[in-house]
């Protein structure tokens, strides 16, 4: 009877400069149904955190409800971690953000803790530019209820029993860039040759960086019938560009032809280089993104790559102007001046 | 591109129980470790003796080639002490007279002559005795057993545990002609044997011929020394003594002197430790009597003076290595003596057919042995078939004993009017061993325990008398330890091709990075694509049909999986299942049944 995954690996594992291999980002096993698309997202996070050599320590998960927000006990088991209430994630990472702004916050929600509770946290998140990472685990479903369908669902997608929905969905994507979010993905979490880069790249992005995963539930969504089943997504995504990661100081060792890629350079000096698979896509250019996404889903297409990337607006902190040391590193008298300094403050405003 | 692998090749999954493909005789490890850690001590002892017919002596003395085989090995450093385990088997074991084969009553009116009593000719009457065949043992001294009982000390092997497996063959009515040499094949012939089995081993040491070797009676070669110890007819040594080669027979040399009464023993080597020949765990049972093993030495000439010996003249070595760790170059630094009462050279064996005349059918080879065909055992003179030793050379008990299986394979057809090159096809079974979501009916978990080590009688304690048995067998902690190790390599990752949905369950899951789908390539390509590099090329890459949904394949890096079936746990369409395989190995006059896949685990 297997309750854990044996800490034994294979003894040629890479080392990161931390001296780890990929088994230490992991966590417990996965207690998710066997197949769950999500486990392929845990799978792809502890790729990516160890390639980007990041330390488990500095960085927070935090999540909200569903059988997505359950995975940050999956992965990442010495990092901190968040679990919060049904949709209330965003806040309650802005408050974390707001305290320490030097962690690297890595957030975890599903189709039903954003879309339908969360949508207004979430859009605000995006609105305030809260730097982190916004990973929607999205399968059409309320998973952890057993099935029902979610604000994400497709017209006419059919339920287990065979019932068509009859509401329109509301996509994440086309949201989140209407809101004029500074970095938008999409991806499968059957693909993680694509996955990986791109949440290297949405690890590293100052600000808010949404990527909504089509992470079919294997045990409510898919059947035939279905537009989240592992089938269904294969035969319809359609990839527009193409996203290497190349870390700071990393070198370009890919034969990019001149003008074939557009390199953008993000905060630390790593690089992400952005290479169109279809040549009608620019992933600056928010205004035709938002056209091409459009028309692309109505043909029933689902566009992924990286869609939309802006490094240049501020995030929180910056529109704020509030201090760069973390609130947590100020000593008692300057985060708490006294009752005088708050009267001047609200004479000022008189 | 890699053509999907062909699983229902029985040689696939046998491949993969590592330790059962190394053994010679294929003995089914991971079943008998099973039925130890169950307490079934009658049934381990009696799969082994199915394959290796000497349990109780090979767990003492086997040279053991499935240890550094043994997967275990790769994924920590320490291989399962599996021979260990073969002993727990046969000391716990109860009586099993009643399960052991028996001759019929009706013979079937055919005569063999098996010449030399040693583990091949012992293994060739095993398999035949039940089939009805008379059979007459002829060997050269009053006892059998050949170099088991004259060679291996009585401290490695006691002589109880020997006569028991042996007689356990020579009641079966075999007939064995004591101090009976063979100086004439021809003559042999002429008595009109139905077949004739010639385990004669390599009977003779290799000399050193260097200045001075025939000046001092105090110059013996290691396997007739040994032999005369066996027999009583040395009891003492000298208090200084020189043993020459840096081999098992060696080992065996300098221990047997300290128990003589040696005081101080130097076993001289002519290049460094990692040239050795012995096995790893004999030098350290040397060491730890304090026998004092010096490298770089090159025997120049013995010293004797007045019919004296004195010691040996040395030339020291020094040694160029390249990056293989290959000598290319040796250059001599000096010279020394070493003094000492008694020289024992222990430097190899070789075979010795002075008895077979040269004109009567059989082709001899460069090294003037008779020719013997390696699947079929038999000698260019039709009806003559070689096993042990005497075939191709010094090996070990276990080969052996596999050629004994082999010659007796052989015999039976050839006496039946069957072709002897056709040879019985080995099979593979496969049984279902799910017994729920998360059950299994084998110990799936991995165990972290390390490698227990044998206790030994204490130093003072074992050289009291020579046949005091060093080694005293693992206890119960011991065992219930060392029995979790094994990683059950023959409950074998099946996989469905048509049933994956590509989810990546079983590649996020896997501890040690087996499996990984991937675009098919060429095999050198794809090793380098893996969810990590396949890089041991000995073993085999699994790869599937092309997966229904991307036209991808499964890829298993068979070389490190543990077996702890958390892919087939995961795996949400039961694409991997765990399967438990058999193979079933022919043996003389049995017919092997086709194969057969069984569903439902018992
Ligand atoms: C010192 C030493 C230690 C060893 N230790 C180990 C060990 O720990 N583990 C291991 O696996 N192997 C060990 N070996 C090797 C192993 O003993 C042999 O490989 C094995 O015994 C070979 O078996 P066999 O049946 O071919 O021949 P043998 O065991 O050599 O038996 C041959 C028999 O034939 C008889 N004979 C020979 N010529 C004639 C003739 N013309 N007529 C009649 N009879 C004849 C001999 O008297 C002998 O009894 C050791 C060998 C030596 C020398
Ligand atoms: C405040 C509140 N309302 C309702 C629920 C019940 N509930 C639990 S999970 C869930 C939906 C989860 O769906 P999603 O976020 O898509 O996660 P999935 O399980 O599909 O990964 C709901 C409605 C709750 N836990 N808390
Ligand atoms: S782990 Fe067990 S089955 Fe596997 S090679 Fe070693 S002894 Fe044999
Ligand atoms: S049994 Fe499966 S999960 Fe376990 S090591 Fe082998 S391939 Fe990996
Ligand atoms: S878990 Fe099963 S269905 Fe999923 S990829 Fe592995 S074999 Fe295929
Ligand atoms: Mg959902």
């Amino acid at each position: 009877m297997s309750t854990s995954k044996p800490k034994v690996r294979h003894p040629n594992l890479p080392r990161n400069k931390h001296g780890l291999t990929f088994r230490d980002y992991e966590g417990a096993v996965s207690t998710l149904c066997a197949g769950c698309g999500h486990d392929s997202v845990t799978g792809a996070i502890v790729q990516a955190a160890f390639e980007l050599e990041i330390e488990p320590h500095g960085l927070a998960k935090m999540s909200g409800i569903g059988c997505s927000s359950k995975t940050p006990a999956y992965f990442l088991s010495a990092s901190h971690g968040f679990n919060s209430v049904h949709g209330r994630m965003p806040s309650v990472t802005t408050g974390a953000n707001a305290a320490n702004r030097d962690l690297i916050y890595l957030g975890i929600s599903g189709d039903g803790d954003s879309l339908s509770i969360g949508l207004g946290q979430f859009a605000h998140a995006i609105r305030r530019n809260l730097n982190m990472t916004y990973l929607i685990e999205n399968n059409g479903v309320y998973g952890l209820t057993k099935g029902q369908f979610s604000a994400s669902a497709d017209l006419g997608s059919k339920a287990k029993k065979g019932e068509a929905n009859q509401q329109p969905p509301i996509d994440p994507v086309s949201l989140a860039m209407s809101l004029g979010a500074t970095f938008v993905a999409r991806s499968f979490s059957g693909d993680k040759a694509q996955l990986v880069p791109l949440l290297k790249a949405a690890l590293t992005h100052n600000g808010f960086a949404l990527v909504d995963i089509i992470s079919p539930c294997v045990t409510f969504n898919d059947h035939e019938g279905s537009t989240k089943s592992y089938r269904w997504s294969r035969e319809h995504v359609h990839k527009v560009v193409h996203t290497d990661f190349v870390p700071p100081a990393g070198e370009i060792t890919a034969d990019y032809e001149a003008g074939a890629a557009i390199p953008v350079d993000m905060h630390d000096g790593s690089r992400v280089m952005l290479r169109k698979v279809d040549d009608d896509y620019d992933p600056t250019d928010r205004l035709a993104a938002i056209d091409f996404l459009q028309r692309h889903t109505a043909a029933g297409e689902v566009v992924t790559g990286l869609l939309y990337i802006d490094e240049s607006k501020p995030d929180m902190h910056g529109v704020s102007g509030t201090t760069a040391t973390p609130l947590r590193d100020l000593d008692y008298d300057a985060l708490n001046p006294g009752a005088d300094a708050l009267a001047e403050i609200q004479l000022a405003w008189r | 591109m890699m053509d999907p692998t062909d699983t229902s090749h029985p040689d696939y999954f046998h491949r993969v129980v590592d330790c059962q493909w190394a053994c010679p005789a294929h003995t089914d490890v991971p079943q008998y470790i099973r039925l130890i850690a169950q307490g079934r001590f009658t049934d381990a002892y009696m799969v082994n003796r199915q394959s290796n017919v000497f349990p109780g002596i090979l767990g003492r003395v086997c040279d053991r080639p499935c240890e550094p085989a043994c997967r275990r090995g790769r994924v920590e450093d320490k291989a399962v002490a599996i021979c260990r385990l073969k002993r727990v088997a046969a000391d716990h074991r109860e009586d099993i007279s009643e399960r052991l084969p028996k001759a019929p009553e009706q013979g079937n009116g055919k005569r063999v002559a098996l010449i030399g009593a040693g583990c091949a000719s012992l293994t060739v009457a095993n398999d035949l005795a039940p089939l009805g065949y008379e059979l007459h043992v002829f060997e050269a001294l009053e006892k059998s057993g050949g170099l088991m009982r004259t060679n291996i000390p009585q401290f490695r092997l006691p002589p109880k545990v020997l006569d028991e497996e042996i007689d356990n063959i020579l009641d079966m009515g075999v007939q064995v002609h004591y101090g009976a040499r063979i100086d004439s094949m021809a003559e042999l012939l002429d008595k009109h044997f139905d077949a004739v089995f010639v385990g004669t081993g390599a009977p003779k040491g290799k000399e050193l011929k260097l200045p001075g070797r025939y000046d001092s009676d105090r110059i013996h070669i290691g396997i007739q020394w040994l032999e005369s110890v066996a027999f009583e007819h040395t009891k003492t040594i000298g208090k200084q003594v020189l043993i020459i080669g840096v081999g098992n027979t060696a080992m065996d040399c300098c221990r047997t002197a300290l128990r003589l009464g040696a005081e101080n023993v130097k076993v001289m080597a002519r290049k460094p430790r990692q040239f050795f020949k012995a096995s790893d765990w004999e030098l350290e049972d040397a060491e730890e009597e304090n026998v004092d093993i010096v490298v770089n030495h090159s025997p120049k000439a013995f010293v004797v003076e007045d019919g004296v010996l004195k010691g040996m003249d040395f030339e020291v070595m020094t040694y160029e290595l390249d990056d293989n760790g290959r000598i290319v170059e040796s250059a001599v630094t000096g010279e020394t003596m070493i003094p000492c009462d008694d020289i024992i050279l222990a430097i190899g064996q070789e075979n010795a057919f002075d008895w077979i005349e040269r004109d009567i059918g059989f082709e001899f080879n460069e090294w003037d042995c008779p020719v013997v065909d390696e699947d079929t055992m038999m000698a260019t003179r039709e009806g003559v078939f070689f096993g042990g030793d005497a075939a191709f050379g010094p090996k070990n008990i276990i080969w052996g004993v596999a050629h004994g299986h082999a010659a007796a394979i052989s015999i039976h057809r050839y006496l039946s009017g069957q072709d002897i090159t056709d040879r019985p096809p080995r099979h593979l079974n496969l049984s279902a061993q799910k017994m729920g979501i998360h059950e299994w009916s084998y110990s799936n978990q991995y165990d972290a325990s390390e490698r227990r080590l044998m206790p030994h009688v204490g130093l003072k304690e074992r050289f009291k008398q020579l046949d005091i048995e060093v080694e005293l067998g693992f206890n119960e902690e011991q065992t219930l330890a060392e029995v979790e190790r094994c990683l059950n390599c023959d409950i074998q990752t099946v996989f469905k091709a048509p049933a994956c949905i590509e989810c990546d369950a079983c590649i996020d899951i896997c501890p040690t990075s087996c499996l990984t789908i991937t675009e098919n390539g060429e095999a050198a390509d794809l090793r380098t694509r893996l969810s990590a590099p396949a890089e041991n090329m000995d073993q085999a890459l699994y790869v599937s049909d092309a997966l229904p949904q991307t036209a991808r394949v499964m890829v298993k890096d068979e070389d490190l999986c543990v077996h702890c079936g958390l892919c087939a746990e995961r795996c949400p369409t039961g694409a991997w299942d765990m399967l438990k395989s058999k193979v079933l190995q022919p043996y003389a006059g049995t017919v092997v049944a086709k194969p057969v896949t069984v569903k439902k685990a018992v």
